[in-house]
């Protein structure tokens, strides 16, 4: 028994040595998707003598939600990845200090959703209906044009979405088609989808790899709610050479859901000048141009130049449906819980 | 005997004030914060008929789980305490490896053998020429039953046979001779003696159903919701800590309940007995019967436990082309050495084994030495020792979630935290073993007859040479089932995990999410190629404790012997 005991102190003890302390450092805040290239962020640590630490904390929800309860005693100086989704939780909770960064000129209009420039767009992104090619070629079918055309008899069992109240993708879906039929007419839509055949599960995971046909999981569905991009990253992690996606996206009017992901320097941080520099270092060419390939998002900077593989195979929607932050975190709560008492009694 | 009475709170101190700093202090704090927002904001959301509902359906898939994890795992303990068969070894190891697995791998080895379009339903439909895939349980309650019984049947298997494995096989022959049948035996003579056993397995079982979150999730779908399901939405969507905070007591009180009356039962049961020499009571199958019993079985446990763990390690070595055949290829696991975006969040699959083991072996060594001494230290009968056995195994059946943002709340709250995030992720998994290290040592130490401490008492010996060789050789076997379990639970762990990760210290389960969150054939390989590397460093390491195990008990009869 001792001989564990000395084994698990000594364990202890490596672990310790392992976290030794480092020196003038930031940490920014983010969600499990976030990615970027190490030559990117070694040249900002260079630059300006700094070790950048991140804290993944969960999807954008759960990272939102860890920034608000420590916002007493800040444990990052930054948070990055809120979206247009959970935007005015955050506002509302008073998580950020503003700054208006000179980069945000490079940034359209559009994006700025905050007019304080407490957060700051750095990406987006559509959340659209994606679809197995060669099953739609196989069986002849037109490919929907349209929301009221999912609820036609041919595509009765075809979709596949995940519940909005586990799932950010399945909650952009659920927005779209508020965008589309209004907070009145959203639910006589879904009841439509329903009695057509809707299949709801609650995680991307389990939609995109279990139900969605055109996946490693040969599911049952031929259609799935996921990214606008989804096609593009089926090219370049296929296991050999594609010269075409074997999905597509659904991009007709209000059908997608544009995301947009912000950054913010949190408030009560005591590095508020590196804060301020990391943060236009997101907003510039060389971390914008780093986001397609490793996030799968758009770049928010129009001076940063897309890959060939975004160029290629992602659909960017004419109308993506847009809601206002604030009518979101109004009615997020209200529209979920209606969801669920129409769908899954 | 007073001596060691008196030396007692020594043993117990160290996990009381274990449990009192990592799991009562971080649980108090966000249950504190919930209450004061309840008084500050009111409680939004309370709807009597929802909680009603979650509250039944919890207790509902948790005891039918139980009960059929339980009922085919008694057989299965019944062929690994008494029959020798080709294959044991390795047919033990294998029943305990879905414990290890994280769950949307397990769902896609389920969805490789029985989805729509998986091995046995295309089988079917060609052998039967139907049109639609026989077996279509996604989103059932008969896909959540199947997914707990897979993962959990092991706890029945490996508890009850260690005991079973103890009962002396004369009492039944006694019985046998005086005329009894064998079902009376089995009843009268058999089944209370493994009841100390079955009970905690039953147990542990239930509590881990109880909780259970990723099954619930992935393979039983929006429409069931558990408290454990409520209590992630609430707090992950909602961010509505009051109604959380609720949740996760009414959790907590029947898992304090449901804990008390079995512990309670369990302890008027025990009978000392005289322990046996391992593998004394094993034997080949003889006659038909037998030989039916031991084939049919094993080809059962194969079935049911084995095929998809083969279902998801052929997705990992093989590849389906566009035609609809299959090819082979290391390709998966060779990408599993690049990093071909140089992402900084990289990490080489042999860095995540090895932080998966070192946080493996800190905790189950951690889990061990605490458990032995509550066992220890509770074995006696005072009020106070029943009320550790029990607080011992409330972690288990506490919400993920609150634990998780528990551990945020107490530990994560100052800008140096996320270094010492590492060091939380062992204990919290010690935690989490640590009831499984109780529930099988305690049977075992408390069956020890006293007599034998006394006879080696009086004849000198002094308590820790008591202890040393006579009940720490007795409870051994139990000991290392015990570490093979607490190594599993810290491999698999994900939900504490995920709260304390460092990005650039993941766990194996830990990065196969990162995979999977990504679409494409390749991340999808990976993903399964990082699991199958996850199976056979935990297969290789049981064996290697079932092998010492052996080696040792081998050791001991030739000394014995000699």
């Amino acid at each position: 028994m001792k001989k564990y005991l000395l084994l698990g102190v000594m364990i202890l003890a490596v672990a310790l040595c392992a976290c030794k302390a480092e020196p003038a450092a930031l940490t920014v805040m983010t969600h499990d998707s976030f990615v970027v290239s190490d030559d990117v962020i070694a040249q900002f640590e260079k630059e300006n003598n700094v070790k950048v630490n991140f804290l993944l904390s969960g999807d954008a929800g759960s990272a939102l939600n860890r920034a608000i309860l420590s916002k007493d005693a800040p444990v990052a100086d930054v948070l990055y990845g809120v979206d247009n989704t959970f935007l005015s939780r955050a506002l509302d909770e008073g998580v950020y200090e503003a700054y208006a960064s000179p980069l945000l000129s490079r940034i359209p209009d559009e994006f700025k959703l905050d007019p304080q420039n407490r957060a700051l767009p750095v990406d987006y992104g559509d959340v659209c209906i994606n679809y197995e090619k060669a099953y739609f070629q196989q069986h002849n079918l037109a490919i929907p044009q349209s929301f009221e055309d999912l609820t036609k008899p041919e595509y009765t069992g075809m979709l596949v979405t995940e519940n909005p109240a586990t799932s950010s993708t399945g909650l952009a879906f659920l927005l779209a088609t508020i965008a589309e039929y209004g907070p009145d007419g959203y639910l006589g839509y879904w009841q439509r989808l329903k009695d057509n055949g809707l299949v709801v599960v609650n995680d991307w995971n389990t939609a995109y790899y279990t139900n969605f046909s055109g996946s490693t999981g040969k599911g049952a569905q031929p259609m799935v709610v996921s990214y606008g991009t989804s096609p593009a990253v089926e090219v370049v992690y296929a296991e050999k050479k594609l010269d075409e996606s074997p999905t597509a996206s659904l991009v007709g009017r209000n059908m997608c859901f544009r995301q947009i992901e912000f950054v913010g320097i949190l408030k009560g941080t005591k590095q508020r000048a590196l804060a301020e520099k990391f943060v236009d270092f997101m907003l510039d060419k060389a971390f914008q141009e780093d986001i397609p390939m490793n996030m799968f998002m758009f770049p928010a900077n129009s001076n940063a130049a897309l890959p060939r593989e975004f160029t290629d195979y992602v659909q960017v929607p004419e109308q993506p449906a847009a809601l206002a932050p604030e009518a979101i975190g109004q009615n997020r709560d209200s529209w979920i819980e209606a969801w669920r008492q129409l769908i899954l009694q | 005997m007073n001596r060691r009475r008196a030396g007692r709170p020594a043993l117990w101190l160290l996990p009381l004030a274990f449990l009192l700093v990592f799991y009562f202090y971080p649980l108090g704090r966000v249950l504190a914060l919930s209450f004061s927002q309840w008084v500050s904001k009111g409680l939004a959301g309370w709807n009597w008929a929802v909680v009603r509902d979650a509250v039944g359906f919890t207790l509902y898939q948790a005891a039918l789980s139980t009960l059929l994890t339980v009922l085919l795992g008694l057989p299965a303990a019944y062929l690994f305490a008494r029959f020798q068969f080709r294959g044991k070894e390795f047919l033990r190891v294998a029943t305990t490896l879905p414990f290890i697995l994280p769950t949307v791998v397990v769902a896609a080895g389920f969805n490789a053998l029985i989805g729509p379009r998986g091995w046995l339903n295309l089988l079917l439909m060609g052998a039967f020429h139907l049109a639609q895939p026989p077996i279509a349980i996604q989103n059932t309650l008969a896909a959540i039953l199947l997914a707990h019984v897979f993962y959990n049947l092991s706890i029945v298997i490996r508890t009850v046979a260690a005991a079973w494995e103890g009962i002396d096989a004369r009492l039944e022959n006694a019985a046998r001779t005086l005329g009894a049948s064998p079902f009376r035996v089995l009843h009268e003579v058999t089944l209370p003696l493994l009841r100390p056993a079955i009970l905690s397995a039953l147990l542990l079982v239930f509590l881990f159903d109880f909780t259970s979150f990723g099954v619930i999730l992935m393979m039983g779908g929006p429409q069931f919701t558990t408290l454990e399901v409520e209590i992630y939405i609430q707090t992950m969507q909602f961010l509505n800590l009051p109604l959380a905070g609720l949740l996760a007591l009414i959790q907590l009180a029947f898992c304090m309940l449901i804990t008390g009356t079995l512990i309670g039962t369990g302890r008027s049961m025990d009978v000392p007995l005289m322990p046996r020499v391992r593998q004394e009571n094993l034997r080949g199958a003889r006659g038909f019967t037998e030989k039916i019993f031991v084939v049919g079985l094993s080809a059962f446990l194969i079935i049911l436990l084995v095929l998809p763990l083969l279902a998801l390690t052929a997705q990992a070595f093989f590849i389906q082309s566009e035609a609809g055949g299959w090819h082979f290829s290391l390709t998966f696991f060779r990408q599993l050495f690049l990093n071909p975006r140089s992402s900084i969040f990289y990490v080489p699959p042999i860095t995540a084994l090895r932080n998966s083991l070192l946080y493996a072996l800190a905790a189950s060594s951690l889990a061990l030495v605490l458990g032995m001494l509550v066992a220890l230290g509770a074995s006696s009968n005072s009020r106070l020792n029943r009320w550790l056995d029990w607080l011992v195994m409330l972690p288990l059946g506490t919400s993920a979630v609150t634990f998780g943002l528990a551990l945020f709340l107490a530990f994560g709250m100052s800008v140096s935290a996320p270094r010492w995030y590492p060091l939380l992720i062992p204990l919290a998994h010690a935690l989490i073993a640590l009831p499984f290290v109780l529930r099988l040592i305690e049977p075992a130490l408390r069956s020890i007859p006293p007599n034998l401490k006394w006879a080696a008492a009086t004849l000198g010996a002094s308590p820790r040479r008591v202890w040393r060789e006579v009940e720490l050789p007795i409870i051994r076997r139990a000991a290392a089932t015990a570490f093979v379990y607490a190594f599993a639970i810290s491999l698999g762990e994900f939900g504490a995990t995920s709260f304390l990760t460092r990005p650039d210290i993941p766990t194996l389960p830990i990065a196969v999410y990162r995979y999977l969150s990504l679409p494409g054939t390749l991340n999808f390989g990976q993903a399964m190629a990082m699991a199958v590397v996850l199976l056979v460093v935990c297969a290789a390491s049981m064996f290697l404790v079932d092998r010492l195990q052996l080696s040792f008990n081998i050791k001991e009869e030739t000394r014995k012997h000699a």
